[in-house]
């Protein structure tokens, strides 16, 4: 037995992968390689993430279409019946559902991300993976979520017979922007939170304040439109437009705001890398 | 010849002394802000003394948010010019006290920190082990967690769906598989999260002291799968306290202490180095002058003394028989006398008390020795306490850890490397002999025992 695996050992070292452990320094480079390498281990984050969500709820999943249902109904109450905010002609359940549905989707990967890495301290302190797979993960469960409540979407569209046209087609790119501006500022915040546990409670406002600086609970018609464009920093604003017009045809689609919006994102999302990475070199010694 | 596989050159990892300061450092940077429009307005009052420029945030961030800038005395090199190789299929044992590097230089070499400064070359699939049960969660089921476990120590679903009747198998809860493991007990816990990091089969592995964890029959079965492993023909670094389980595993041993490699070369020699070097022994304690001694007008102590058999200059095993003697000055002629001896060991536990003989005693020095048999005493560390007693109720004299004492494990009995359970390790007399044919009422009836014919 030990004969063989001595002759083994001088003819299969030479295609072993090599590591190499040096001080940090190249944090900038995107590891695009060791993330596919990775990608079973960040699927059981994501498997994790869900199963453990919804173990010891009496409803489990159905949540993921409660919340943004409860909060359509109020929206639309609230907002639509007693302010007469205006809606472009559409049901005002289809007007704030069609906002929620990106924009729960975001909050909730905020959230997620921003305690990330503080609430996996134990195994990040115990073993090697990628760190990115953690706010990787939290922006990719939100994703099933977003499939649920995207099922009762459809059905309130069923129910009013509103029927989508092309724009849906474009459906697509503005969730991929979506996924984009959630996975960049969760990397600034997961990365932040490590260091600063403030960021745990100043998240919460945060998203608060970004929702009314979005257009969920009004048309971005309600903006000069002389301001529109820098309106369109707020990368949601273009995220969540997009959404309403693509889903139900009706409204302007956001293209001088939505080039604005792409570009903000990319800035977001490589500035958020490279910070996360800077962090995940002292991460071990400072959770 | 193969070459190295883990090649290891001038590695150091320095940490700030006082790291979790950085928690409050945005506490202190937003306070700092927040304040420093009062200081620009009321300046004139208590700092009068200091030029302005010293009141701004920037001058007071050194001594607030402390680690930021700093002379070298804020920094601690946890690990300094580390210079060693692994050759495949070496297992190379770390040892060194708490605080030596021994887990620095593990979490360097298993990525989950980065060095300071040097750097390590490594050939192979890595797997570490520095805990057992990483990546468990409570509210999953034990089958559940099995995949999770697997796939942060390293292992592919495939390999997982592959090999998951053994880990099942290898764990004994088969029966609770789908109960979430938060109804498990901590050692049902123990021996799944065991039987998954036990199917890992990387080229290269890292042990963190999880042998530490878990009842003798756990650390058995980790100490012998590992001596599996390294039979494969795979490369284990391995941290334990454990000496026996050193000795018998290693093929090598790495020294570290206060961050650098003391010594290293074969495990034997290096471990009797390192015990010489770490004594908890004190095997006597004595006093020339009676007036400074322990006691009063009653009785003062003279000595206590760990005397061991002449021909036996070498550690205490648990074979070992040998005395302790102690004697003390009488001030009270006449009056009845005994020591009493307790025997504590490492955990403050009473081993057992014993109690000499008592009678009149003359004035003058007495001496009492008391014989501790071989086979008796568990290896571990003894702490001998005594109490001087008259008229076998009044206690004139106490002396905390007057002696201290090690009893060390002689050799491994059977493939068991670890120490064995229990406070003592009495060698008692068995009796053992086949009684025939399975019948109870005829066999104790007999007087002599014929083999059974099997």
């Amino acid at each position: 037995m030990s004969t063989v695996v001595a002759s083994e050992g001088s003819t299969y070292l030479p295609e072993l992968p090599v590591l190499r452990i040096t001080p940090p320094s190249r944090w900038w480079v995107l590891p695009a390689g060791e993330l596919w390498e990775y990608r079973e281990l960040l699927y059981f984050f994501v498997w994790r993430e869900l199963k453990v969500r919804y173990k010891q709820t009496a409803v489990g999943a159905a949540w993921a279409v409660l919340q943004p249902l409860l909060t359509m109904l109020i929206f639309s109450l609230f907002f639509g019946r007693l302010a007469h905010i205006p809606s472009g002609g559409l049901p005002y359940p289809i007007f704030y559902y069609s906002a929620l549905l990106p924009w729960m989707y975001f909050a909730a990967s905020l959230q997620n991300a921003t305690n990330k890495i503080v609430e996996n301290q134990n195994v990040i302190t115990k073993v090697y993976f990628p760190r990115l797979i953690l706010p990787f993960s939290a922006t990719l469960s939100g994703l099933v979520d977003f499939g649920i409540s995207f099922l009762m979407f459809v059905a309130i569209m069923v129910y009013y017979r509103t029927e989508p046209s092309w724009p849906i087609l474009m459906l697509p790119v503005f969730l991929l922007l979506a996924v984009l501006t959630a996975l960049g500022v969760g990397l600034w915040l997961s990365a932040l939170n490590a260091i600063y546990r403030d960021v745990r409670y100043v998240v919460p406002f945060l998203v608060q304040f970004w929702m009314f600086a979005s257009p969920v609970v009004y048309p971005s018609s309600l903006v000069p439109a002389k301001w529109r464009w820098l309106y369109g920093l707020n990368p949601m604003a273009g995220v969540i437009e997009g959404f309403r017009w693509s889903l139900t045809g009706t409204g302007y689609p956001p293209s001088r705001m939505l080039l604005v919006s792409s570009a903000v994102v990319l800035v977001v999302l490589v500035s958020g890398l490279m910070y996360f990475q800077k962090m995940e070199t002292t991460i071990a010694d400072v959770v | 010849m193969s070459g190295p596989v883990i090649r290891v050159e001038g590695l150091g990892k320095r940490y700030r002394l006082g790291e979790g300061l950085r928690h409050t450092a945005l506490r202190n940077l937003l306070g700092d802000v927040l304040r420093l429009p009062l200081r620009v307005l009321g300046g004139g009052g208590r700092a009068s003394h200091a030029p302005p420029s010293a009141e701004s945030p920037a001058a007071n961030a050194p001594a607030d948010a402390g680690p930021a800038i700093n002379g070298n005395s804020r920094f601690i090199w946890a690990l300094k010019d580390v210079n060693f190789e692994v050759r495949q299929g070496e297992v190379v044992g770390l040892i060194g006290r708490n605080g030596a590097g021994k887990s620095t230089l593990l979490k360097i070499l298993a990525r989950i920190t980065r060095p300071t400064e040097g750097h390590a070359e490594i050939h192979g699939r890595v797997g570490s082990l520095l805990e057992v049960g990483t990546g468990f969660h409570s509210e999953l089921t034990g089958r559940e967690n099995v995949y999770m476990s697997g796939a942060i120590l390293g292992m592919r679903k495939a390999e997982i769906n592959r090999k998951f009747d053994e880990i099942v198998a290898f764990s004994e809860v088969e029966r609770f598989l789908d109960t979430p493991l938060k109804h498990y007990s901590s050692g049902m816990q123990m021996r799944l999260a065991f039987a998954v990091a036990a199917h890992l089969e990387p080229e290269i592995l890292f042990i963190d002291e999880v042998l530490a964890v878990g009842d003798a029959s756990f650390q058995k079965k980790c100490l012998g799968k590992m001596n599996d492993i390294s039979k494969q023909g795979r490369t284990i670094i391995f941290v334990s306290h454990n000496m026996t389980a050193l000795r018998a595993l290693c093929t090598r041993l790495l020294w570290l202490e206060a961050g650098r490699v003391k010594e290293s070369g074969d495990s034997a020699e290096i471990i009797n180095h390192y015990l010489q070097n770490h004594r908890v022994e004190n095997l006597e304690s004595i006093w020339n002058d009676a007036s400074t001694a322990p006691g009063d007008d009653r009785v003062r102590l003279r000595s206590v003394r760990v005397i061991l058999p002449v021909e036996n200059t070498d550690p205490i095993t648990v074979h070992t028989e040998f005395r302790i003697e102690f004697m003390y000055w009488n001030y009270m002629p006449g009056s009845v006398l005994n020591v009493s001896m307790i025997l504590n060991n490492l955990e403050e536990a009473c081993v057992f008390s014993s109690i000499s003989d008592f009678e009149a005693r003359p004035a003058g020095l007495i001496r009492h020795t008391v014989e501790i048999p071989g086979d008796f005493l568990n290896a571990g560390s003894y702490y001998v306490n005594l109490h001087i007693v008259k008229d076998t109720s009044i206690g004139v004299l106490f002396h905390k850890n007057v002696v201290a004492f090690e009893v060390v494990e002689s050799e491994s009995v059977g493939s068991w490397y670890g120490k064995s359970p229990g406070v003592v390790r009495p060698k008692l007399r068995w009796h053992s002999e086949a009684t025939g044919s399975g019948d109870c009422a005829v066999s104790t009836a007999k007087n002599s025992v014929t083999p059974s014919p099997v």
